[in-house]
């Protein structure tokens, strides 16, 4: 966590840099993983509309970001991370995990190769001191937590990159799908990557906490609605973008999850959990993530009973929303494997009312594409 | 409280229901809930509302309301029948978060027993309740 906004008078929570700005706009704030956080500004469905049909500014700056840099980084972060961060070149971003002994999920992170021998990682807020500690324990000095000013900054939509371009030079449309640069903005460096949490193209920058006002006033007057942690949760929920707490966690291993692509076991090297998921990979699944839309009106939340028509339950969501893209009820759960088909029809238990739900092939809502 | 609004003529419940006597009928009302409700619950999704013919009972639930964020019951301010649904809500349920006391009303109901208006407070008085909460 941002060690420089230690917690304040409201009950121990952080707070964020630019909270007066996130006042400004009309954010309702709520406390997530330790932070005040805007919740919602012009309304959940607005701030979603918004960025699936134009662009949307999210202050995710209560994610963790910790620095390895020197000789050693590589091979310390592959050590704990199951990714082969030695494919990563320089300049790109790639999604990984920590994983303990048992190959269950500790946290899902993004991992920037910068120039230099430098290493950005990007842990989840609820999981920030764990995996800092983590890094220390193999880094010991090596790891260093970005040293709290800095605010992170989402920016996505299909007129994203027009915006950021705009805002923060022409080269980024030049980009690749998680290709990361640094700049130097009105004096502030900025670290960017093409990276988001949403389905949606754009961009996340890191901004020195200085020239962050000026860069959030920059992009909300360039068009960018504010978007608060409610739209953050639908937004990628229609995506299909597991969320850590929720649909992955300790007890849960990559390859159920669906997220195999975040482990690399062919270069042979160890890191934590490599055993396990040696193992798992080999082993028939018994239950896999599976993603289920309703076709009857309710709204299957996080903790429902997914049941066979009739009878017994199968399972339980993981997450659970509804989806003001599709209009429609989608949730997310980890069914048994004869049961995770597309087409498969299931129960949702909505407060004792049976919602039909169909397993469905992921993600929910795809960006139409330029042709 | 901040920026919601409460109308001076109508009546409210402590669970933040309204209820407006109006039209030729003395007996009917129109029910829905406040404008501070709706700014708590956030983007309304799906109602779940009692069918003309239901027999409602002050003070006990009678339907839900689904948002985004949550779920919240819905109960009757007085004890009657259900004339009529707002069918419009079925499609635009955001007219509830738009017109909370307009085109986002939710029931009309035939009094039966009076008692439960008794009990009703006016704008000032759900306004100091509201936001002692």
């Amino acid at each position: 966590m941002g060690e420089s906004h230690g917690p304040g008078s409201d009950g121990g929570l952080h707070t964020l840099t630019l909270r007066d700005r996130h006042e400004v706009a009309g954010s309702r704030f709520a406390p997530f993983a330790g932070w005040e956080m805007p919740l919602r500004y012009a309304g959940t469905v607005r701030e979603h509309e918004a960025v699936r049909e134009r662009v949307g500014v999210f202050d995710v700056s209560h994610l963790g970001r910790v620095w390895l840099r020197g000789p050693r980084a590589a091979s310390l972060l592959r050590s704990v991370t199951t990714f082969d961060v030695n494919t990563l070149e320089v300049g790109r971003a790639h999604y990984s995990l920590y994983c303990n002994e048992s190959g269950g999920i500790d946290d899902d992170v993004l991992i920037y190769h910068l120039p230099g021998e430098r290493w950005l990682i990007v842990h989840n807020a609820a999981n920030a001191d764990e995996d800092l500690a983590r890094l220390q324990s193999v880094a010991g000095d090596d790891a260093a937590e970005v040293t709290g000013d800095t605010v992170m900054l989402a920016v996505q939509g299909p007129e994203a990159i027009g915006l950021l371009s705009a805002v923060l030079g022409d080269g980024l449309a030049a980009l690749a799908p998680r290709d990361c640069v640094e700049l130097d903005w009105a004096g502030s460096p900025v670290l960017f990557a093409r990276t988001g949490y949403t389905g949606e193209d754009g961009g996340e920058c890191i901004v020195e906490a200085g020239g962050a006002g000026a860069l959030w006033d920059a992009l909300v007057g360039g068009g960018a609605t504010p978007v608060g942690l409610g739209a953050r949760d639908t937004l990628r929920l229609e995506a299909a973008l597991p969320l850590h707490g929720n649909d992955i966690d300790g007890t849960t291993h990559p390859y159920e999850a669906g997220l195999g692509f975040a482990v690399s076991l062919d270069d042979g090297a160890p890191f934590t959990g490599r055993e396990a998921l040696v193992e798992a990979k080999a082993r028939a699944r018994s239950r896999r993530l599976c993603h289920l839309m309703a076709s009857g009106r309710g709204v299957p939340r996080a903790g429902f009973a997914v049941h066979e028509p009739g009878g017994a339950a199968v399972a339980r969501l993981t997450s659970g929303t509804f989806s003001p893209s599709l209009r429609l009820g989608i949730g997310m759960a980890y069914l048994p494997v004869e049961l995770a088909s597309p087409g498969v029809t299931l129960e949702v238990d909505v407060r004792g009312r049976a919602l039909p739900v169909e397993v469905v092939r992921r993600p929910f809502y795809r960006k139409a594409r330029n042709t | 409280m901040t920026d919601t609004t409460t109308p001076g003529d109508l009546l409210y419940t402590p669970s933040h229901e309204w209820l407006r006597r109006d039209g030729d009928n003395p007996d009917e009302a129109t029910v829905g809930i406040t404008d501070f409700a709706q700014d708590q619950l956030g983007d309304v999704v799906y109602l779940d509302l009692p069918a003309p013919g239901t027999p409602v009972a002050a003070g006990e639930v009678c339907g839900e309301i689904e948002s985004t964020k949550t779920v919240a019951e819905f109960y009757a301010p007085v004890s009657g029948e259900v004339v009529a649904t707002n069918g419009e809500l079925a499609d635009t349920p955001e007219l509830v978060n738009e017109s909370p006391y307009g085109e986002g009303w939710l029931i009309r109901v035939r009094i039966t027993d009076g008692a439960g208006l008794e009990g009703m407070l006016d704008a000032a008085g759900y306004r100091a309740q509201a936001e002692a909460s």
